[in-house]
C-alpha cells in the first residue's frame, strides 16, 4: 500500500485529519515527526496546518529549520509529491520550496468558512483527478492567510501556469490576483491555505449537492497522489 | 557582555495591516496627529564578549537569513546597544 507521511510540528493541529483522509483515500498514514530526520520510506509527505512552534517570529519560520524538514527538501528536489495545507504551505514557502509568502489578512479578522476555489492546474501530484476550471468547496480557516509576492513573481507563476487554485466568490484574505494556492515548476509540491482535509467524508464535511455536510471535495487530492505514484 | 539590535520592518510596497489598524486606533484615543504607522520587529541579540565588527556581520546575516523573510520583510537597521549595561 503507498505510504503517505504527515508531519507533526509542535503545534500542528490538523495532522489527524490530514492522516484520516490519507486513509479514506486508499493509502497508508505514516506519522512523521519534526524533530526526526528520517522518512521511514515514505512516498510523498502532507504538511498539515496549525500553528507550528507558536507562529513565531513567522507562520512556518521555525518549522522550516526542523530536522524532518531538510529531508523533506532533498526529497521534493528528487520529485517526490509534497503538500502542504495552510501552515504547511507556509512552512513550504518559509523553506523555499514554493515563492512567495503569507502575511495576516487584510482585513486582520481569523476567517473560518465554506470556501469555493477554481481548480486551474489539473497536471500536478495532488490535482491530477480534478477538472480543469472545476469548482470545488472546501473549509478555509486562517489568521495569516493574506497570499503575497512581487509583481515578477505573480506574472511568472501565471505565466507557467503554476496558480493551482484561485478563490471564487470572495478573496477571504486579500490575496494577491486572488490565489488560493501553487506549485513548484515540476508539479510536484502544492501548497494551499484552504483545507481539503476536512472535506473527504461525508457527514464531516462542508455543505454538498447532496445535502448538509455531504461535501467530498477534498478527497481527490489524496487519491490523486495515490494514483501519481502507482501510475 | 553586549547586544545588538536587528530592526526588521514589512516592505515598503507591502501592506502592513497591523500597522494600519493601529493607525485607525490612534484617532479614537486622542492621537489624531499620525497619518500612518507601520509596525516592525526589534529583536536583541546578546554576546558574552565585545560587539565586534564580525558579531555585527553575523547578526546582519542572521537578520538576513532567519529574523527576516526577504519576501516580505527588510533587515531596516543592526546596531550595536549600548544604552544600559546588559544583566545588571
Amino acid at each position: 500500500m503507498t505510504r503517505i507521511g504527515v508531519v507533526t510540528f509542535p503545534g500542528t493541529l490538523d495532522d489527524r485529519d490530514a492522516a484520516r483522509a490519507v486513509r479514506l483515500a486508499g493509502g497508508e498514514p505514516v506519522a512523521l515527526w519534526h524533530a526526526d530526520a528520517d522518512l521511514h520510506g515514505v512516498d510523498a509527505v502532507v504538511l498539515p496546518g496549525g500553528f507550528s512552534y507558536g507562529d513565531y517570529l513567522r507562520a512556518g519560520a521555525i518549522s522550516r529549520f526542523a530536522p524532518v524538514m531538510s529531508e523533506i527538501v532533498d526529497a521534493a528536489g528528487r520529485g517526490m509529491p509534497v503538500l502542504g495545507i495552510c501552515n504547511g504551505f507556509q512552512v513550504l514557502t518559509e523553506a523555499h520550496l514554493l515563492p512567495g509568502s503569507m502575511i495576516k489578512n487584510d482585513h486582520l479578522h481569523f476567517v473560518c468558512r465554506e470556501q469555493v476555489l477554481s481548480v486551474e492546474n489539473v497536471d500536478t501530484a495532488w490535482t491530477r483527478e480534478y477538472t480543469l476550471g472545476e469548482h470545488i468547496t472546501v473549509p478555509l480557516k486562517n489568521q495569516d492567510g493574506q497570499y503575497v509576492a512581487d509583481e515578477r513573481t505573480l506574472d511568472e507563476l501565471e505565466g507557467e501556469g503554476r496558480v493551482v487554485f484561485r478563490y471564487q466568490g470572495w478573496n477571504p484574505n486579500g490575496s494577491r490576483r486572488g490565489i488560493a494556492g501553487i506549485t513548484n515548476a515540476a508539479g510536484n509540491v502544492v501548497g494551499l491555505m484552504p483545507h481539503p482535509e476536512h472535506a473527504v467524508e461525508p457527514g464531516f464535511g462542508p455543505d454538498g449537492a447532496r445535502g448538509p455536510r455531504t461535501g467530498t471535495d477534498g478527497l481527490r487530492f489524496f487519491t490523486s497522489v495515490l494514483h501519481a505514484l502507482v501510475g | 557582555m553586549g547586544r545588538v539590535v536587528v530592526d526588521v520592518m514589512p516592505k515598503p510596497e507591502i501592506l502592513d495591516p497591523q500597522g494600519k489598524a493601529v493607525a485607525g486606533a490612534l484617532p479614537r484615543l486622542g492621537f489624531g496627529q499620525f497619518a500612518s504607522v507601520r509596525q516592525g520587529k526589534r529583536f536583541e541579540l546578546e554576546v558574552d564578549g565585545p560587539v565586534t565588527d564580525e558579531v555585527l556581520a553575523a547578526a546582519r546575516a542572521a537578520g538576513e537569513q532567519v529574523l527576516s523573510n526577504p519576501v516580505i520583510e527588510d533587515v531596516v537597521a543592526v546596531y550595536e546597544d549600548t544604552t544600559e549595561s546588559v544583566g545588571a
